[in-house]
């Protein structure tokens, strides 16, 4: 019962957002067809009422420690920080939690809401896989039928997660509509989602879509962070001076950033994917580079053209390349509270191989955009100071892409 | 706002004691050139009003036919400049049917939500219907519809709750549109009975008119949802008939045909069509 207590403060607000209405501000809300609005009260009531259970949340603190596996370690990576030679990069150790990413702990708690809730099916949809795996493993564990949405784009550049999801009995969905990427996928478990809600939960992988995903998904990964604020003080007596973490819809950033909110002198770091440049029109840099509009059920930063019509975005890692962003990171922006960058495809793959080589880390190539401006910020701070970041993901389901990118076939 | 084409569409209607076809096609499919005279066809063969809709990247409302229409559509840049412009033409040879637009925020959000209210007035469009903007979020956007002398309709759904219904029904007007199905646009099977029970229940909190889509496929769903609703909306079985035009005369003549036996349906009752 020791890791109950330690743990269940996963529900704890640490801020006043989102308001009772779903707003982060002005961003968020449910801008969803009538058709959901049911579905999402009924999800809403139950995740309230659920939050006050106790059972319940010592099954979510048994499932993090036992198999999850966390406490996930925070690692000082001595020989990257001392080749870089800045402050000391600290990382989250994410990438060591099971299936090898942070996108478990919100399936841990979505499929266990899911089963409280009496349904028999989970659906989600999976940009990189990593949340299709989660989805599916938690599927598994807990005996539901699971279907997964993943774009053809998707599904070609991330052959390895889609067999992983098969062998895990999940039946994964191809979507070939739009750009057939995330968003589309997003697009078509929501349509599954409306058709089928009396059976069906639908697992949203990030902290975005209509209320109270964005606030739910982020609760459950706020884990990180509660648990990073404690490593810190006990690893290394004080807390970091800046968090880094990589956004695409930005559940590991926000899982890391949220418990953080409040403590004024921790910087906060959100770095997006800029793809070819910023200036090349070929990236999936919401917050950097897009306006204020309406997607997937919320207000929140998106890139469009003149007309409206949601980009086509362009990352080397399928877990950033996506069009929006959660609202919450919307919000942190424009209060100011966190700052957001973008670091290129190259600058993600030279840290992807840094962090390989002066540590034997293989970090995700999501993780790699967090790395890479770590270390740039490093660089610029000095010895005595802390950057934590958050190592989201392994980089194994990545290794072909690397490998292709640099001429070798294997 | 009597002023509007919708009220005073309907209200003749009921006046005449008919049902109201509404067809929907998204702007500018099959190709941009069509539309205009595509609405005249349609009017032609027995629509009351008009459901225009404007594409959008992201349809996460509709189902796979409509999808594909919106993509097209998007894929020939049809923006709502160019809409209203259509509209416009439309409007120097019918100043009668009433044209509502039906489509997702975003393209509103960047066009402004005043600018769209003015320009639509301006070119003569009477209603806009938002799906991903429940009224709970549209506050502003109301008002400037408002203002403008536009429509904001709005959906309910089987699962909406009976506080709902009398919300939605108090911000409501010119009509209300009940999507007669869970699921996307193009669903399958409509139900009597249960469409029966279900705009019963909305009656107790609006004399508004009241539209049904969602699964209306053909003459028989369209008179068995006309028993009870004031309007039927036909979309996908009409965009998809739409969509196997090899030319701007075959798109008016497949309009035509989908139409007219919906219209002699809606006229003669469900009563001649049981052979």
């Amino acid at each position: 019962m020791q890791t109950a207590t330690a743990r269940s403060d996963i529900f704890s607000a640490i801020t006043d957002q989102p308001d009772s209405t779903g707003h982060f501000g002005p961003f968020g809300g449910s801008y969803v067809s009538e058709t959901l609005m049911a579905s999402l009260q009924q999800l809403r009531d139950a995740y309230r009422q659920f939050q006050q259970d106790a059972d319940f949340i010592a099954r979510i603190d048994h499932d993090l420690a036992h198999y999850v596996g966390r406490p996930s370690p925070v690692y000082f990576a001595e020989r990257l920080s001392r080749h870089i030679g800045g402050a000391k990069i600290v990382l989250k150790r994410e990438d060591l939690n099971h299936t090898g990413a942070h996108k478990i702990n919100n399936t841990v708690g979505q499929g266990l809401l899911a089963k409280a809730m009496g349904k028999r099916r989970v659906i989600a949809e999976t940009g990189a896989g990593q949340h299709g795996v989660a989805s599916a493993t938690v599927a598994a564990r807990l005996g539901l039928d699971c279907v997964v949405y993943m774009g053809e784009v998707d599904i070609e550049r991330q052959a390895i997660n889609v067999y992983r999801m098969k062998l895990l009995g999940a039946e994964v969905r191809p979507v070939g509509a739009g750009s057939r990427t995330l968003k589309d996928a997003l697009n078509e478990a929501l349509r599954d989602w409306v058709t089928n809600v009396d059976d069906t939960f639908y697992i949203i992988g990030t902290v975005a879509g209509p209320d109270p995903y964005p606030a739910m998904v982020r609760d459950f990964n706020s884990v990180i962070g509660r648990e990073a604020k404690r490593q810190m003080a006990v690893q290394f007596g004080r807390q970091p001076d800046a968090l880094v973490a990589c956004v695409g819809g930005g559940s590991n950033a926000i899982g890391l950033f949220y418990p953080y909110i409040n403590d004024h002198q921790v910087a906060i770091y959100g770095v997006e994917a800029a793809g070819r440049g910023l200036a090349s029109g070929a990236h999936a840099a919401s917050l950097c580079a897009g306006q204020v509009g309406v997607l997937h059920g919320s207000r929140t930063y998106v890139l469009d053209d003149d007309n409206g019509q949601i980009q086509h975005t362009h990352s080397v890692s399928a877990g950033l390349d996506y069009p929006g962003v959660g609202p919450e990171h919307a919000w942190l922006k424009d209060t100011g509270r966190a700052q957001y960058v973008g670091i290129d495809d190259q600058e993600a793959l030279a840290a992807f191989h840094a962090l390989t080589r002066w540590e034997g880390i293989l970090p995700a190539l999501e993780s790699s955009h967090a790395l890479a401006y770590a270390m740039k910020l490093a660089a610029e701070m000095s010895s005595d100071q802390l950057v934590l970041v958050n190592l989201s993901g392994r980089g194994d389901k990545d290794v072909h892409t690397v490998a292709a990118l640099e001429g070798i076939a294997l | 706002m009597a002023g509007n084409r919708i009220d005073r569409r309907f209200a003749r209607l009921r006046e005449d004691g008919r049902k109201a076809l509404v067809p929907f096609i998204t702007a500018g499919d099959p190709s941009p050139q069509s539309t205009v005279a595509l609405m005249h066809t349609l009017v032609r063969a027995g629509a009351d009003l008009l459901e225009l809709g404007v594409p959008f990247s992201d349809p996460m409302a509709d189902g796979p036919v409509i999808q594909a229409s919106s993509e097209r559509a998007v894929a020939n840049g049809v923006n709502l400049e160019q809409i209203f412009a259509w509209v416009s033409e439309f409007r120097r040879d019918d100043r009668q049917t009433p044209v509502i637009l039906m489509g997702y925020m975003n393209p509103v959000e960047r066009y402004g939500y005043r600018a769209t209210a003015h320009a639509a007035q301006q070119a003569g469009v009477d209603g806009f219907l938002l799906v991903d903007c429940p009224p709970e979020e549209g506050a502003d956007l109301h008002s400037a519809f408002r203002e403008a002398g536009l429509h904001q309709i709005f959906l309910l759904a089987p699962t909406t709750t009976d506080a709902r219904v009398a919300d939605i029904c108090r911000k409501a007007s010119g009509f209300v549109y009940y999507v007669s199905l869970k699921g996307v646009t193009g669903s399958s099977q409509l139900r009597a009975e249960e469409l029966n029970t279900a705009l019963t229940r909305i009656r107790r909190h609006t004399e508004l008119p009241l539209a049904v889509g969602f699964g209306i496929k053909d003459a028989g769903s369209a008179a068995i949802a006309a028993e009870t609703a004031d309007a039927v909306v036909v979309g996908s079985a009409l965009v998809s008939a739409l969509n196997g035009a090899e030319d701007e005369h075959q798109a008016n003549a497949i309009a035509e045909q989908v139409l007219a036996p919906m219209r002699r349906a809606l006229d003669n009752g469900p009563v001649a069509l049981v052979s």
